[in-house]
């Protein structure tokens, strides 16, 4: 089996036992090339339909052509959509001047806990690779997150053989991760073999791209000259550099993600 | 396809760091990786550990142990590969199993000076019981030995021992240092005496696992959709091929119909033919009732085992002991059924492969041979042919605490059983509670149902 091939059908797989075995299922949409990958292999997995809905958290900080593609994709797939801002942080003035892992939290972690809260979500599909950074290599394909939300990380139950957590108390939910197996360049990779529809904020122009996509504020490009799918990949063959390094909260502590992640975070 | 190889041994034997060195050496760590790791070393004012690279966890990395396992991808000229490290102290052999129970291959780490410990002998033989048969012994912090041909010699020669007793030979005994970037990426200088080739090199030695598509089709049940006009029966094919018009059998009923299609999505979807790893859906011409944990095999090739009772070789990782008497989910492939604990064939003490006599429960990290049996048939396969639908794990409440392989299915016995005890139902006037012991296919006895029928020494009361 080609290496795509295979990650495709495990990731089909995972999908089938979220829908099979959790009870309400959303999947988090970001815009960004992950996540829509995500949403191809939901499309695939159920033969053209999307059976749960999809969650954007807004934290109206998100570069302004995001807005625009999510909009214009949700319409024409006929996505059902559920956009959730942290309006009240937002609204007391939060932003990254308040510390950029303070700015995450509320409005990303906390607005996220609200939509699971308020639509009694058991199973949130969420589209982490491993290789994006340290905790996220550590993660189970079914996460169990407690009630609070929280990620109890040093004493996760085994997960072997394709047996996933599929039994919690009520009130706490399981991420499940999908794309845990996949790396960057198999996303690109797979986005140009199947022709997935992405926004064009990734490729480059005036010899800058985004890499990796999130709030206009907190977000840097790359200098890059890549404005092709195949440049894309030829770039990422030889790059030294961390995909995550133009998120800037990433670098504002030694564990930064592992301490967002723990309280929620995606 | 990658090839993905599981790192285990003692704790603090050098896993972490072995595997650290070896990503560091061949340029496959990001920048960013190697300047953090280089940065936390600073701050805190420790020496750069390469462990840290895989240590990713802030309490990891304090208290200089892997707690949870790690998968990274690494590539050769050759192929690629994912390398699982595991922990390596007792308390966390759950997560090392998770990581182990993804591998093909493994590479096992002695600590030249320490020698084989508890866990190096664990870890070995829960290898052999996962079925890893390829497996690497690597002697590390051969600096710390002098890099001494007679030490190597003699710690290859215990594990070696040890190993023999569980049937299982690695390929190579390889003496390195992760420290020191000895025979890892490259051969040392510094082990004149060593005629291998160097854990690099080895890894692309390693076979290739063999093609599950040319074996009989196992495709397990995972759902059925009716989104649309389509009925989709939907599932992960295990093992073989299925294409329309192949004649069907789905067991445990063991109903016959043949498959019209391969339904699709997209026109580039459409596919003639299903292979052993994908994720499919069939459409079939008889559309009588079909649930999740059925298995499609086809018509003609070797049928699965049908059973209520299995009998297997378990490990258990449960801070609560499995006991008799208690209702488990047994999950296997996609099938899930209460199980319970009918009888201890053995225990065995992983690390000193003693067996442990007249126990009445099975404890955290234990290993044993066991009969379970369930309250609904399924069907299964052994797990010596087909190690997808041969496996299973145990659900203790809400988490997995054991997981197991299927070494025999008792069916005859519960048939003969069965029909015994209507028998005994129907003529005679007993009205206590009776067990019927089969022996070799025959009724052999009748017993009271006591407490130690249950407990099972060596067999009995199955
Ligand atoms: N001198 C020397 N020290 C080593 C070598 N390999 C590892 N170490 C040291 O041994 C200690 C333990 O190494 P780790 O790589 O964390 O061990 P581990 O087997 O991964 O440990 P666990 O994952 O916790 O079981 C660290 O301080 C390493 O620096 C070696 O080849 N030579
Ligand atoms: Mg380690």
């Amino acid at each position: 089996m080609e290496h795509l091939d295979k990650l495709e059908a495990d990731s089909i797989y995972i999908l089938r036992e979220a829908y099979k075995k959790l009870g309400k299922l959303g999947m988090l949409w970001s815009i960004g090339k992950d996540s829509t990958v995500l949403l191809w292999l939901t499309q695939k997995a159920f033969y053209g339909h999307s059976p749960f809905p999809f969650i954007h958290v807004d934290t109206k900080r998100k570069i302004p052509a995001m807005i625009a593609y999510r909009d214009k994709i949700a319409q024409e797939w006929g996505l059902e959509l559920i956009v959730h801002t942290n309006q009240k942080a937002i609204d007391e003035g939060m932003g990254p001047e308040k510390g950029r892992l303070a700015c995450c939290k509320a409005l990303k972690t906390d607005a996220l806990k609200e939509v699971v809260h308020a639509y009694g979500f058991d199973g949130l599909i969420v589209g982490v690779r491993r290789d994006e950074e340290g905790s996220r290599s550590k993660e189970r394909v079914f996460s169990e997150r407690q009630a609070d939300d929280a990620w109890d990380y040093a004493n996760q139950p085994p997960e072997l053989w394709n047996q996933f957590k599929t039994d919690f108390p009520k009130g706490h939910h399981i991420r499940v991760h999908p794309l845990l197996a996949w790396n960057e360049i198999d996303i690109w990779e797979y986005i140009r073999r199947e022709n997935i529809p992405i926004i064009d904020l990734y490729f480059a122009k005036n010899g800058k791209r985004y890499r990796s996509l999130g709030c206009a504020c907190c977000t840097g490009q790359i200098d890059s000259t890549a404005d092709t799918l195949d440049k894309i990949i030829e770039e990422l063959k030889h790059t030294k550099t961390g995909e995550r390094a133009g998120r800037k909260q990433d670098q504002e502590d030694s564990y930064a993600m592992q301490k967002l992640r723990k309280e929620g975070y995606m | 396809m990658s090839l993905n190889i599981v790192v285990v041994g003692h704790v603090d034997h050098g896993k972490s760091t072995v595997l650290g060195r070896l990503l560091y050496d061949t340029r496959s760590l990001p920048l960013g990786a190697v300047e953090k790791v280089k940065k936390i070393a600073h701050d805190t004012g420790k020496p750069f550990e390469y462990a840290y690279l895989l240590d990713a966890f802030e309490e990891e990395q304090q208290q200089g142990i892997t707690i949870d396992t790690t998968q990274i991808q690494f590539a050769t000229r050759k192929r690629d590969y994912i390398i699982i490290d595991a922990p390596g102290h007792k308390e966390f052999l759950k997560n090392m199993i998770s990581g182990a129970a993804n591998a093909q291959a493994a590479l096992l780490v002695v600590d030249a000076k320490e020698g084989v410990q508890e866990q190096s002998k664990r870890h070995g033989y829960m290898l052999s019981l996962l079925g890893i048969r390829a497996v690497y012994v690597l002697i590390n912090k051969m600096d710390l030995v002098g890099y001494d041909q007679h030490t190597f010699n003699d710690v290859a020669h215990d594990m070696k021992e040890f190993l023999a007793s569980l049937g299982v030979s690695p390929l190579a005994y390889i003496p390195v240092s992760g420290l020191e970037g000895d025979n890892i990426a490259q051969l040392s200088p510094h082990t004149p005496w060593y005629k291998g080739e160097s854990l690099l090199a080895a890894l692309d030695l390693l076979p290739e696992g063999r093609e599950a598509t040319e074996k009989p089709l196992r495709l397990p049940i995972q759902d059925v959709y009716k989104f649309d006009a389509r009925r989709i029966i939907a599932g992960r094919l295990e093992a073989g091929t299925i294409e329309p018009g192949d004649e069907i059998a789905i067991y445990p009923a063991g109903r016959t119909t043949v498959v019209t299609a391969l339904p699709h999505w997209r026109e580039n979807d459409k596919k003639t033919q299903a292979i052993a790893g994908e994720s499919t859906g069939i459409q079939v011409r008889d559309e009588f009732f079909n649930k999740r944990g059925e298995i499609i095999t086809k018509k003609g090739e070797k049928p699965p085992l049908v059973t209520r009772s299995l009998r297997a070789s378990l490990f258990w990782l449960g801070k609560e002991p499995l006991l008799f008497h208690r209702k488990y989910k047994l999950k296997l492939a996609t099938a899930e059924v209460e199980a319970e604990l009918g009888a201890i064939v053995k225990i065995i003490d992983a690390a000193e492969l003693k067996k442990q006599e007249n126990r009445t429960e099975i404890r955290q990290n234990d290993v044993a041979e066991v009969v379970l049996k369930l309250k609904e048939e399924i069907a299964c396969d052994l797990f010596t042919e087909c190690p997808a639908t041969g496996r299973f794990v145990l659900v203790d409440g809400y988490d997995v605490a054991g997981g197991g392989i299927v070494l025999a299915a008792e069916r005859e016995d519960d048939k003969l059983r069965e029909k015994t005890m209507k028998y005994i139902m129907e003529h005679l006037p007993y009205n206590g509670e009776l067990t019927v012991i089969v022996e070799e296919g025959k009724v052999a006895r009748l017993e009271r149902v006591e407490k130690e029928v249950f407990s099972g020494l060596d067999g009995a009361g199955i």
